[in-house]
């Protein structure tokens, strides 16, 4: 028997979308494993996935908190030896705060909540949650945040789109870029990113709560199966 | 020593401030229609026990650095790193 890829998924104290994720995990045919933010241990994760929520109520700033907590040194290192890492919106703001992602994420141009199923277009291969899809692959996946305009440095948005770093983004159905489904207004309607390696990716839409077709569209199931077949490589 | 510290947070000019502009968008309506340019941002205040004022800065600038700000999106200054030897601090004006 195949061993299944276990995906570790980290709560803090304000997490939302943790069960959701160890749930999309085992829905795909991994095996979810519960990370707590205070200790200093992946458990043998051949994965990682910081999920979605309000870590430490978004104090200062979202993600700034949660940068600092004790597992974060894990999942650093876990990174820096080529780990896949998947951060989804929260997840996606911490590790744009702890550097580990280029740019940051502010408060949606329009000043309000979005909570909404979204198109995003595929961008690149080259991130563990794209692994199997190729870009211009349009998939329909949920956002449901206030703080997701992406923004960077002119220098660094330059090096961002020059160097193929843009993972996702906000689209028409039929895969049109424009500012009316940009719907967090972000710089060249970015909805996600990956590092330089490739190991790194974070994304403001929630690939977690679109894989089981009972609950609506399944756009997350690509891009879950992307990051188990990079995470069963590595078990 | 104590001192006592602020640090002061804004995002950076070149970025849109939702906040400002909600305010500045409340404004006309309340009669004062000669307003712009409104930003929001933070002030955070505390106490750093430290040899001298110059080392209570130093470690201020770099907590404003590694923490209070996000260098992306935010730009900082640091004001008011004064000795403080009055009421307890959670009592001042």
């Amino acid at each position: 028997m195949i061993a299944k890829p276990r995906v570790g998924v980290v709560t803090f104290p304000g997490s939302l979308d943790d069960r959701d994720a160890i749930r999309a995990v085992a829905f795909m045919g991994g095996e979810g494993v519960p990370l707590w933010h205070a200790d200093h241990d992946l458990r043998g994760a051949d994965a990682v996935i910081l999920p979605g929520g309000f870590s430490y109520g978004d104090y200062l700033r979202t993600g700034a908190i949660a940068r600092f907590a004790p597992i974060m040194n894990e999942v650093r290192s876990f990174a820096e030896r080529g780990g896949p890492v998947a951060g989804i919106s929260n997840g996606f703001q911490i590790l744009c705060e702890a550097g580990l992602l280029p740019g940051a994420l502010i408060r949606n141009r329009t000043l309000r909540f979005v909570c909404r199923v979204v198109d995003v277009r595929v961008e690149t291969s080259l991130s563990p949650l794209t692994g199997g899809l190729v870009a211009g692959e349009v998939l329909q996946i949920p956002v449901k945040h206030g703080e997701g305009q992406f923004v960077a440095s002119p220098e660094d948005l330059v090096r961002i789109e020059a160097e193929g770093l843009v993972a996702f983004r906000y689209c028409a159905s039929d895969g049109g870029i424009d500012e009316e489904h940009n719907v967090s207004g972000s710089a060249n309607a970015i909805a996600g990113v990956r590092n330089d390696a490739g190991n790194v990716v974070g994304l403001m839409p929630h690939p977690e709560h679109a894989v089981d077709p009972d609950l609506g569209p399944t756009g997350g199931q690509p891009l879950l199966a992307s990051l188990l077949a990079r995470a069963l490589v590595r078990a | 020593m104590k001192f006592s510290c602020r640090v002061d947070v804004w995002l950076k000019p070149g970025l849109l401030d939702p906040q400002g502009k909600a305010i500045e968008g409340a404004l006309p309506a309340m009669g004062w229609a000669n307003v712009s340019g409104v930003r929001v941002g933070k002030c955070v205040e505390f106490l750093v026990e430290a040899q001298d004022e110059a080392a209570a800065f130093a470690q201020v600038h770099a907590m404003a650095e590694r923490l209070l700000s996000n260098p992306v999106i935010e730009v900082f200054v640091v004001r008011d790193v004064t000795e403080w030897e009055g009421l307890p601090f959670e009592d001042r004006p």
